[in-house]
C-alpha cells in the first residue's frame, strides 16, 4: 500500500496544507509506511463487530435551555489577529 | 535538605504546620528551575507573578485559620496543553504562540480549589503529537538522567520538572501514552485515568475519545492526593462520568495478597529491550513475592492496537485541528492572495512536520473511498480491543507490561523514521484506545543507567486497585527514591 | 420559449432550514436573541477555541421531534451527531456539527393545496445542526468582518422528497411548514431575520423522461419572492441551457434578490469531500417511546387540523380557512374574536376585508395591530345590535385601527350612534321625497335608480345615521303611497 504523490497533494489540499516539491515524497514515503502498518487489522475479519465511537455507554448528556452570560467581546476578540468594528476582521479574500 | 525536594504530602504538612511559608516553598522551587531550567528546558511560561499572588492570598488564609486545602500551596505544573485564564496556552506550537485562554480548564478550577499554585506551563510535544517532546516549536526538553537524551512525550516537560524537582507534580495529557511513557523515561510516577474520570474541559483536544489529563508525581502517595484533587464529574464534558467521590488515600495500603497480577507473554518478545525485559521480570518476582498471583493472559488483538490508534487518533486530530485556521486567533500568515490562501498559508507555517503529517494521514482515512476501510474498520478493531480486555479481566485484577519497550533514546535519534519512534507508545496505547487507566512506577535502571517504567493497568474506574498495588511495589523497593544527578 | 418550456417537467426538492426558538445555543449557554451587537453574544464554546466542549441543549431534541412528528416521520431511537469538516471563516471550528446518517426524523409528509387540490410531500429527514456565523462585507474598507453571534445557533434542517413540480407549490410547502413550525412555537418563522431559509435543488427533463435531469442548488433564500424568482429564473435558465444544446452543471448557485439573477458560485477546485466522522465529544441520542409519545401527547392543533375544523364549525370557505389557519397568530386572533361576538362570518370578513388590506399596507402581523380582540368583537357586536351602521363601522375601524380605542367609545364620542326611531327617520324620508320632485316621478316612471338617489339625500341629511334597512323600507313605502 503506497500513497502517491497525487494523493498527497488532494489529501494536503484538503487539510488547507501547502505542501511543496521537495516535500511530496517524505511525505508520499512517510504516510505510506505509517498507512502499510495501518493496514494490518485489514487482515481481520471484523464483519460481525459493531465499531467503536465512544468508549462511555452514556447516553442523552444534555444541559438545560438557560442562558448564562456571554463573555465580553474583548476577551472573545483578545486572540484575533485583526479586528475591526467589534468583529475579527479579513482583508477581502472572501467572494 | 531543600524544600524542594519534597513531595506533596510533606510539603503540604510542612505549610500547615507553619514550619515554612508558602513563599518560601515558592522561592525553593524558582530558584531550583532559575539553576537547572536554562539545562533541562522544561518550561515553555512560568506564571510566576500569579502564583506569588495565590502565595499571599493563601498564606493569609492560613494565616487567619482558614482552611487552605489538601494542596494548600503546592506548586505545580502543567502541560501547556491545558488552558489557564489570561495565560498562554501554546500546545507547543507556533500556531499559538501568542494564544491567551480566556478560561481556566475544569482540571486548573479543582487544583486551586485544593489549594495548588501553578507555577507554569511546561514544554510538549507539539499539539501533543510526539513521544520525545522534541516536536515543540519552542525548546527542547532533555532527559534530566542523561540530558542529552530525550525525556519522552509528549508530556516531556511535565515529566522532566518533576523528575529533577523543578515541580511537586505536574499535569500532563495521554492520548496514545504521553504520561506514562515520559514518567517511564525520567522515573516519576505517571498515571492516565480511565477515560472519563477526569474533566477534559480545557484541555486542547489531540484525540477527542483517546485524550485524558493525568498527573506526574514522585511517589504513589502524591498521585492519590492529585486524583483526590483534578476527578469529579463536569457538567462541561460529556463525556466525564457522574459516580461518587472516592478518597483515593484510602487505597494506599501496603498489600498485594488477594491481587492476580495476567501478563500477556507473547506480548513481550518482539522489540523489547532486554534491561526492559529483566527490570520487569524482576518486579513481577518481587510481586510475587508480596503476596500477588501471577498468571498469564492472552490479549490477542492487542497487537493491531497502534494501528487501530494511529487511524483514529489522526482522523480525530484532523478534525480537531482545522480551527487553527488562521482567522479567529492563533498565527496567520504575512502575505496571502485569497482566502485559501490565508489557510493554506497559516497552516504550513503554524504547524511543525508531525502535526501536518498527522493531519493529512487524519484527512486522508476519513476521506471518501478510504472511510470505511481504514476509520471505521479501526473502530471495529478497537471493540475487539475493548472486548479482550473485558475478559482478561475477568482471570486478574491487573495486567502488568512495561510501560514502554526501551529506556530514553538519544535526541534526534528516532525523528528521520516516525514509525519507530510509534512503537515507543506500543505498550501505552491499547490502554487509551480501550478507555482504561494505567500507572508507570520506576522499577529500575538499564545498564547505562537510564531508568524504567513498570505499567499497570485495570478495569475502568478501578484507578485504587492500580493506586494500591504501585504503593505496595513501591514501599518495598527504593526507585522512586533516586534522583538524576543533575 | 414559453411552448419549449411546456415540454419540461421541474424537479425540485427543497432543504428548509428553521433556527429553533430555544432561548440558548444548541451547545453553550449563549443567547440565540436575535440583533445583539456583533459577537457579544458569544463564549469560547460557540467561538471554537482551543479547549472547549460541547453540550447538547435538550430542547433542540424536543422541539426537532415536535417538527418530526407533526410531519408524520418515524422517531429515530437511536440517532446521532457527527462532524462535517469543511473550512470558512463563518465557521470557527472548521466543522459543522450536524447528523449525517443517523438523523431524529425520517420518512414523513406534508399536505399541501395548490388552487384547491391537495398533494402530498414527501419529507426525507428532519436533523439538528448548528447555524453558522455572519460575514459582514464593509464595502467602505474593503474587509470582511466576521460576527459569531449566530454561531451554533441550533437548527433543523428539514428535507423534502424532489415532489415539488414549480414555484407555486415550492411557496405553497414552505407556507406550510412555516405554518407547522409556528404552530409548534418551535420557530418564530422570521424569514427576513433568517430564522426560515431554504435551498432549492432544482433539475428538468423532457415530459416522460425516466431520467432525472442534473441539478443545482440554490442556497439561502430567505423570502417566498425569492424563493418564487429564483425558481422561475432557473427553471428557464436550464431549459435555455438545453434547448441550446448545452450542458446543465451540478453546481451550488446563489439568487440576487435585487436583480432577479441567479449565478454560480465559484466552483472550488476540490471536490466537496466533508469526512463525515461522529462527534466523540457527544453522546448518542436514545429516545424512548413514552419519551416520543409524550411530545406526540401533547402536540397543540396543527393548521390542517384546523383548516377542517373552520369550514366545517364555522362553514368558511376553504380559501379563507386556509388563509386564517396559515397563521397560528392569526388563527388564535380568530378564534378568540369569535369566541367574544359568536359571529364568524362577520369576523372572517372583517379579517380578510379591510383589516388585511390595512395590516399589509403597513407590513404588520395581526397581533401587532391596535386593534385587540374584544375591540373587534365589539365593534361586530354594534353592528349585530344595529346601534350602528356597516358604513358606520367602517369609519369606525379606521379609527380602531389608528388608536386602539374601544368601538363603543369611538362610537360615543363622535355621536355616531344609529337613528333607529322610524317616526325620526320617517320625517327625513318624508323630507327629501316631498324636495325632489323629479327622483320621485322618474322612481314612479319604472326607474328604480332613482331610489339610490334618494336614500342617499336621506342618509345625507341624517349625517349618516339612520338605519339604512329602516330607510330603505319607509321610502318604498312613502312612494308606494304616491302611487
Ligand atoms: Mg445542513
Ligand atoms: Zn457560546
Amino acid at each position: 500500500m503506497s500513497i502517491t504523490r497525487e494523493e498527497i497533494k488532494h489529501i494536503a489540499n484538503l487539510s488547507r496544507i501547502n505542501v511543496s516539491d521537495s516535500e511530496l515524497d517524505m511525505y508520499a514515503e512517510t504516510l505510506s509506511n505509517i498507512v502499510g502498518m495501518a493496514n494490518e487489522i485489514n487482515r481481520l475479519n471484523t464483519d460481525d463487530v459493531k465499531p467503536t465511537a465512544h468508549i462511555l455507554e452514556s447516553v442523552n448528556v444534555f444541559r438545560k435551555d438557560e442562558v448564562k452570560p456571554s463573555y465580553s467581546r474583548e476577551k472573545i476578540l483578545v486572540n484575533a489577529p485583526t479586528k475591526e468594528s467589534g468583529c475579527i476582521s479579513l482583508p477581502k479574500v472572501v467572494e | 535538605m531543600e524544600l524542594y525536594s519534597l513531595t506533596i504530602h510533606e510539603i503540604a504538612k510542612k505549610i500547615k504546620s507553619k514550619e515554612v511559608t508558602i513563599r518560601e516553598v515558592l522561592d525553593s522551587v524558582y530558584s531550583r528551575i532559575d539553576s537547572l531550567e536554562n539545562k533541562v528546558n522544561a518550561y515553555i511560561n512560568l506564571t510566576k507573578e500569579y502564583a506569588y499572588i495565590s502565595a499571599d492570598k493563601l498564606q493569609k488564609k492560613l494565616d487567619a485559620g482558614e482552611d487552605i486545602g489538601f494542596l494548600g500551596g503546592v506548586p505545580i505544573a502543567i502541560k501547556d496543553n491545558m488552558c489557564i485564564k489570561d495565560v498562554k496556552t501554546t500546545c507547543g506550537s507556533r500556531m499559538l504562540e501568542n494564544f491567551v485562554a480566556p478560561y481556566d480548564a475544569t482540571v486548573i478550577e479543582r487544583l486551586e480549589l485544593a489549594g495548588a499554585i501553578i507555577i507554569g506551563k511546561t514544554n510538549m510535544d507539539e499539539f501533543a503529537m510526539g513521544s520525545s517532546t522534541e516536536s515543540s516549536y519552542f525548546k527542547k526538553t532533555v532527559n534530566p538522567w542523561d540530558i542529552t537524551k530525550v525525556p519522552g512525550g509528549s508530556s516531556g516537560g511535565s515529566a522532566a520538572s518533576v523528575s529533577c524537582d523543578m515541580a511537586f507534580a505536574a499535569l500532563g495529557s495521554d492520548t496514545g501514552g504521553s504520561i506514562r511513557q515520559p514518567a517511564s523515561y525520567c522515573s516519576t510516577v505517571g498515571l492516565k485515568p480511565t477515560y472519563g474520570l477526569v474533566s477534559r474541559f480545557g484541555l486542547v483536544a489531540f484525540a477527542s475519545s483517546l485524550d485524558q489529563i493525568g498527573p506526574f508525581t514522585k511517589d504513589v502517595t502524591d498521585m492519590a492526593i492529585m486524583l483526590n484533587a483534578i476527578v469529579g464529574h463536569d457538567e462541561k464534558d460529556t463525556t466525564s462520568v457522574n459516580l461518587d467521590k472516592i478518597d483515593y488515600t484510602k487505597y494506599l495500603i501496603n498489600d498485594a495478597k488477594n491481587i492476580t497480577i495476567g501478563i500477556p507473554r507473547e506480548f513481550l518478545k518482539e522489540g523489547l529491550n532486554p534491561d526492559v525485559k529483566e527490570a520487569f521480570d524482576i518486579a513481577i518476582d518481587k510481586l510475587i513475592k508480596l503476596g500477588a498471583k501471577v498468571i498469564d493472559v492472552n490479549l490477542d488483538y492487542i497487537k493491531y492496537s497502534l494501528a487501530t490508534y494511529y487511524i483514529i487518533a489522526t482522523a480525530e486530530a484532523s478534525s480537531n485541528l482545522g480551527r487553527y485556521d488562521g482567522i479567529k486567533y492563533g498565527y496567520r500568515t504575512d502575505k496571502f492572495d485569497n482566502l485559501l490562501d490565508i489557510y493554506k498559508k497559516s497552516r504550513t507555517e503554524g504547524f511543525g512536520e508531525e502535526v501536518k503529517r498527522r493531519i493529512m494521514l487524519g484527512t486522508y482515512v476519513l476521506s471518501s473511498g478510504y472511510y470505511d476501510a481504514y476509520y471505521k474498520k479501526a473502530q471495529k478493531v478497537r471493540t475487539l480491543i475493548i472486548n479482550d480486555f473485558k475478559r482478561v479481566f475477568e482471570e486478574c485484577d491487573i495486567i502488568a507490561l512495561p510501560t514502554a519497550p526501551n529506556t530514553a533514546f538519544k535526541m534526534g535519534e528516532k525523528n528521520l523514521n516516525p514509525l519507530e519512534m510509534y512503537l515507543e507508545d506500543i505498550y501505552t496505547v491499547p490502554v487509551n484506545i480501550a478507555g482504561l487507566p494505567g500507572i508507570s512506577v520506576p522499577c529500575g535502571f538499564c545498564h547505562f543507567n537510564m531508568p524504567i517504567g513498570l505499567q499497570f493497568i485495570s478495569s475502568a474506574f478501578e484507578e485504587e486497585k492500580l493506586l494500591q498495588l504501585a504503593y505496595t511495589y513501591e514501599q518495598n523497593t527504593e526507585f522512586h527514591k533516586m534522583k538524576p544527578n543533575i | 420559449m414559453e411552448d419549449k418550456i411546456k415540454e419540461y417537467e421541474v424537479v425540485i426538492g427543497i432543504e428548509a432550514h428553521a433556527e429553533l426558538s430555544t432561548k440558548t445555543k444548541i451547545y453553550c449557554n449563549c443567547s440565540t436573541e436575535y440583533g445583539a451587537d456583533p459577537n457579544t453574544h458569544c463564549c469560547p464554546i460557540c467561538t471554537g477555541m482551543p479547549g472547549v466542549l460541547p453540550v447538547l441543549n435538550e430542547k433542540v431534541v424536543e422541539y426537532a421531534v415536535k417538527m418530526g412528528l407533526a410531519t408524520d416521520c418515524s422517531i429515530a431511537k437511536f440517532s446521532k451527531q457527527d462532524r462535517k469538516n469543511y473550512f470558512y471563516p463563518d465557521l470557527p471550528k472548521a466543522f459543522q456539527t450536524s447528523q449525517f446518517d443517523l438523523p431524529l426524523c425520517t420518512n414523513g409528509h406534508v399536505d399541501i393545496f395548490v388552487n384547491g387540490a391537495q398533494k402530498t410531500i414527501g419529507i426525507t429527514r428532519i436533523h439538528i445542526e448548528e447555524d453558522a456565523g455572519k460575514l459582514i462585507h464593509d464595502e467602505f474598507t474593503g474587509s470582511t468582518l466576521v460576527d459569531m453571534n449566530r454561531c451554533a445557533v441550533p437548527l433543523i434542517e428539514i428535507v423534502s422528497e424532489p415532489d415539488i413540480r414549480n414555484a407555486a407549490e415550492a411557496i405553497e410547502y414552505m407556507q406550510t411548514l412555516k405554518g407547522i413550525l409556528e404552530y409548534l412555537e418551535v420557530c418564530d418563522c422570521k424569514m427576513q431575520e433568517g430564522s426560515l431559509r431554504c435551498d432549492v435543488n432544482l433539475s428538468v427533463r423532457k415530459h416522460g423522461d425516466s431520467k432525472l435531469g442534473t441539478r443545482t442548488e440554490t442556497k439561502n433564500l430567505n423570502s417566498f419572492k425569492a424563493i418564487q424568482k429564483s425558481i422561475e429564473f432557473e427553471i428557464r435558465r436550464q431549459i435555455e441551457e438545453l434547448e441550446n444544446g448545452g450542458t446543465i452543471y451540478q453546481e451550488t448557485r446563489r439568487f440576487d434578490d435585487n436583480l432577479g439573477t441567479g449565478y454560480a458560485m465559484r466552483t472550488k477546485e476540490d471536490a466537496h469531500d466533508y469526512r463525515y466522522f461522529e462527534e466523540p465529544d457527544l453522546a448518542p441520542i436514545v429516545l424512548s417511546d413514552e419519551y416520543v409519545s409524550n411530545i406526540k401527547n401533547n402536540l397543540p392543533e396543527m393548521p390542517n387540523v384546523r383548516r377542517a375544523r373552520y369550514i366545517e364549525q364555522y362553514m368558511l370557505s376553504e380559501y379563507d380557512a386556509s388563509q386564517i389557519t396559515n397563521s397560528k397568530r392569526l388563527a388564535n386572533y380568530f378564534d378568540k374574536t369569535v369566541s367574544l361576538c359568536n359571529n364568524p362570518k362577520a369576523v372572517t370578513n372583517w379579517i380578510m376585508g379591510d383589516f388585511f388590506k390595512m395590516l399589509n399596507e403597513l407590513g404588520l402581523k395581526i397581533n401587532e395591530s391596535k386593534i385587540i380582540e374584544q375591540n373587534l368583537a365589539n365593534l361586530i357586536k354594534l353592528i349585530d345590535t344595529n346601534v350602528i351602521s356597516s358604513a358606520m363601522a367602517k369609519k369606525v375601524f379606521v379609527e380602531m385601527f389608528e388608536t386602539g380605542k374601544d368601538a363603543k367609545a369611538i362610537v360615543e364620542e363622535k355621536g355616531l350612534v344609529q337613528i333607529t326611531d322610524e317616526s325620526a327617520i320617517l320625517k327625513i324620508v318624508e323630507e327629501v321625497v316631498n324636495s325632489n320632485d323629479q327622483s320621485v316621478s322618474d322612481y314612479l316612471a319604472g326607474k328604480d335608480k332613482a331610489i339610490g338617489f334618494l336614500v342617499g339625500q336621506i342618509m345625507k341629511l341624517s349625517k349618516g345615521k339612520a338605519n339604512p334597512t329602516t330607510v330603505n323600507e319607509l321610502l318604498i313605502k312613502v312612494l308606494g303611497a304616491k302611487k
